[in-house]
């Protein structure tokens, strides 16, 4: 018995289709393709359907690293198709499991390549292979796939002093295919377009021999391709919840020291592709001593070929910061987990100002080169001690007038900046602020005295520097499963809930992230987290279950 | 067009009253013809200036027929008495018109569905009913009253949110959906803040996968004329088109997993929920 037709690779397009800035439409097996090039190079073969609306994606825009829906203006982030934007809730960070459904790809002979069963290896075409092949004009035929690749020349029929044309077909649907050819060599180029016409001619003589005869066979019915089904639940309650991924080993490619004191680290993938970036996200590193700590990605949407993450040196720290800097070489692999995005970023303001501190800019960074690739207006403040702590200085240069570096300040002069630069609020500006705990303070209460309001300024704390006072018990009750559990002095939340199998996500635990956020039905929490802002600690519908405890002797959590 | 395998089986889509035809549209003493439901059907206007309408596969047999809102209405099944009401229409002050009758390869339901949705305005419907940045949808609620679907308390941005518009606006919307294809929404009126315009889409299904959308106006504005009027919802109408002949499948999908519905869609979920209690099963793909 033969494999089945969607374990094979097929050619889909020219790779001139998939031009810069363009979304090519292609059918194969039944099944319509979005083929689109990033900006990185890249060329994407999803299923042309938006999952949320059905809406074509061809008809879509190719914003060059995200491919953005006509409809709703959905953003699906380059390689891996992941939702990295959704308008109408701009403040919520779109789940994990919105995935468009996409398929290997790959460009040989200047064709593009794809499989619709994933598993399968490219079969290199060895005649090919020695680097100078030349594509033809694609013709498509009025014919069954079957009946088209019979009639094609064999062998070496048509070889010339230009070179041997191999032919390809990509079956479109039971009656319709795309016929390729490749020569083996590229001709000289005062021959390429005799070449080129007498190919075509031979082709168009036999595609108008092929319809003849498949117009006195009977129309063999169309295919239908599955369609991919959203792995979304249903929940129309709330923002969705930050679902947990799984970790992966990724190699360190590239280590260099990208300013005094802070080592960057590039990180490339070995089995699977990374996962999708948003903006503001964060990974867990899991260092080989045992230990784990969170780094901001630095990259901006879309571009997640490799992950960059910063390190800064922390002699007082627990110790990771020191094992990277000194441990971990190039070539040495890490486990990380999947992106968290608990600092999503609106692009939907007016204004965007940013604030970094020191090693904060790396979410920051981020935004600042997502902002800058969509268009829209932000300005990026730097805060740094000397004009060598400036991180990723030549990034920093690309994004042009829009950096405002403010070297060596002290913690007045920088409170007059961030006062200055953060001017009076206005309707849809938005700050985002990460840094040093004193500083990120400052900027806070900075805002709310000229008044911004708190939904506006959006925040990051490397870590807490709040004391955590843990010496009082309280009781917890799971409003979902029933459970009533004790949280004894001296232990968290967190801690209780896993001890009795209550899976919970969580990343820094210590207050700082917000990953472990549950919501609160009844009862009054004591926050310790930095975490949430005065509203929403105000409001008590939420709690950090790593630090924060209860002020009644009982919790009642959405569990 | 042989539409004989589009033909409607479903009980529940047979007994609707369905629209044909702006009856201003209607010549006296002449014939058209149309399609509903798979149903090649004939309509007219006798020379005694009575409306009637027949399937043109069974021309003896009259179909039940109605004039309600400024259209002819028919039944291939047993319908209710009446056509839902539209109270608005009463007032004498109110100018009542079709805005167009489109032809549009998509499915009823899709229309319905496309109608009620509120996120596309800025991407679709740059500089008149939205703009970017104002993408966010504020929450609103949705209920099931009197078997008819209303979604109230709708905020959305709006540069220029009818032909009598000056400037920008944040508008509250209702929709009302009180028949499975036919949807309206309210909302205040520029020139008479206290009341209400009335904008109604009036699908007729006439296949699984194509629709006539007859696209009804009651506004209260006494200096535009009836072109601008019109031109206004023709233009908010073409843009609509070409996203709703390229949504995949043309069909609405009743099972939720098919696609992914956000806490903007609250409309288009019950919507969709409430066309699989109802049992309907014609232009729409049934919850597996
Ligand atoms: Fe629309």
């Amino acid at each position: 018995m033969s494999p089945p037709p969607e374990s094979a690779w097929y050619p889909v397009a020219r790779s001139d289709d998939a031009a810069f800035r363009h979304v090519h439409q292609a059918k194969l097996l039944g099944r319509e393709l979005a083929v689109w090039r990033a900006d990185d190079g890249f060329v994407n073969v999803w299923e042309n359907r938006c999952l949320h609306r059905g809406v074509r994606l061809s008809v879509g825009m190719n914003e060059g690293m995200e491919l953005k829906c006509l409809y709703h203006g959905w953003r699906y982030a380059n390689r891996t198709g992941g939702c990295t934007y959704i308008p109408a809730h701009p403040a919520d960070s779109p789940a994990r499991t919105i995935c468009n459904a996409t398929f290997p790809a790959l460009e040989r002979y200047g064709l593009v390549w794809t499989c619709l069963d994933g598993d399968i290896d490219f079969a290199p075409v060895d005649l090919l292979e020695g680097g100078g092949s030349f594509p033809l004009r694609a013709l498509p035929f009025a014919a069954p796939p079957e009946l088209v690749r019979r009639h094609l020349p064999a062998g070496d029929d048509h070889a010339g002093e230009d070179g041997t044309p191999r032919w390809f077909v990509q079956p479109v649907d039971a009656d319709a295919c795309v016929v390729y050819g490749v020569l083996t060599d590229t001709p000289a180029p005062d021959r390429r377009i005799a070449v080129l016409r007498r190919h075509a001619r031979r082709l168009e003589d036999l595609r108008a021999e092929v319809e003849e005869i498949a117009a006195t066979l009977p129309r063999p019915a169309p295919l239908v391709a599955a369609m991919e089904q959203a792995d979304v639940p249903v929940d129309i309650g709330g923002p969705a919840r930050t679902v947990g991924g799984t970790d992966q080993r990724v190699v360190v490619a590239r280590k260099w020291e990208t300013a005094a004191e802070v080592v960057a680290f590039e990180l490339a993938p070995i089995d699977e592709p990374l996962p999708t970036v948003q903006p503001g996200a964060h990974i867990d590193v899991r260092l080989p001593n045992g230990s784990t700590r969170q780094y901001s990605l630095t990259n901006p949407a879309g571009d997640q070929a490799r992950y960059v993450i910063a390190v800064k040196r922390e002699p007082d720290s627990r110790g990771g910061s020191i094992h990277l800097h000194d441990e971990v070489h190039e070539g040495d692999e890490l486990v990380i987990s999947a992106p968290r995005n608990n600092f999503g970023l609106r692009r939907d303001a007016v204004e965007t100002t940013l604030i970094a501190g020191g090693i904060g800019i790396t979410p920051l960074l981020s935004m600042a080169e997502t902002l800058a690739a969509d268009g829209l207006p932000f300005v990026l403040h730097c805060f740094v001690r000397s004009a060598d702590h400036l991180c990723f200085s030549e990034r920093l240069d690309g994004l042009g007038d829009a950096v405002v570096r403010h070297i060596g300040l002290d913690p007045a002069g920088t409170a007059a900046q961030i006062r200055r630069a953060l001017g009076a609020h206005r309707v849809a500006r938005h700050v985002y602020i990460c840094g040093p705990g004193p500083m990120l303070d400052a900027a806070r209460r900075v805002a709310g005295e000229i008044g911004w309001p708190d939904e506006a300024v959006h925040f990051e704390y490397f870590a807490n520097p709040n004391e955590i006072d843990r010496s009082n018990g309280f009781e917890i009750s799971l409003a979902r499963s029933g459970l009533t559990l004790e949280v004894p002095a001296g232990q968290s939340i967190l801690e209780v809930l896993r001890a009795n199998g209550v899976g919970l996500i969580s990343s820094c635990e210590q207050g700082a992230c917000g990953t472990c956020i549950v919501d609160v039905i009844d009862g009054d929490p004591i926050h310790h987290d930095v975490f949430l802002n005065a509203t929403e600690r105000a409001a008590g519908d939420r709690i950090v279950t790593c630090v924060s405890r209860s002020a009644s002797g009982r919790l009642v959590l959405d569990l | 067009m042989d539409a004989s395998d589009q033909r409607c089986t479903d009980p529940t889509v047979l007994d609707l009253w369905h629209p044909l035809v702006a009856v201003s549209e209607m010549a006296t003493d002449n014939v058209e013809r149309t399609l509903l439901l798979g149903f090649e059907i004939m309509y007219g206007t006798d020379r005694d200036g009575t409306r009637f309408a027949v399937r043109v596969d069974e021309p003896d047999e009259a179909l039940p027929v109605l004039d309600r809102h400024g259209y002819l209405w028919t039944s291939l099944g047993a319908p209710p008495a009446d056509v839902f009401t539209i109270p608005e229409t009463a007032e004498p002050d109110r100018r009542t018109l079709n805005a167009a009758s489109i032809k549009v390869a998509t499915s009823a339901p899709r229309a319905i569905e496309n109608f009620l949705d509120m996120g596309h305005f800025p991407y679709v419907h740059t500089d008149y009913l939205g703009v970017e940045p104002h993408t966010e949808v504020a929450e609103y609620r949705v209920e099931i009253e009197n078997d008819e679907l209303w979604a109230r308390d709708c905020f959305f941005y709006q540069p220029m949110a009818a032909a009598s518009a000056v400037g920008g606006q944040l508008s509250e919307y209702t929709y009302r959906v009180p028949h499975p294809y036919c949807v309206m929404l309210y909302k205040s009126s520029p020139t008479d803040p206290s009341r209400s315009d009335v904008i109604g889409l009036f699908v007729q299904a006439m296949t699984q996968d194509t629709i006539r959308a007859h696209n009804f106006l009651s506004v209260i504005d006494e200096t535009s004329s009836d072109t601008v009027l019109r031109r206004f919802q023709q233009i908010i109408f073409s843009q609509d088109k070409p996203i709703l002949e390229n949504q995949f499948p043309t069909r609405l999908p009743l099972d939720p997993r098919v696609e992914t519905p956000i806490r903007a869609d609250r409309s288009a979920i019950v919507y969709r929920r409430w066309l699989t209690e109802l049992g309907l099963a014609y232009a729409v793909i049934p919850a597996g």
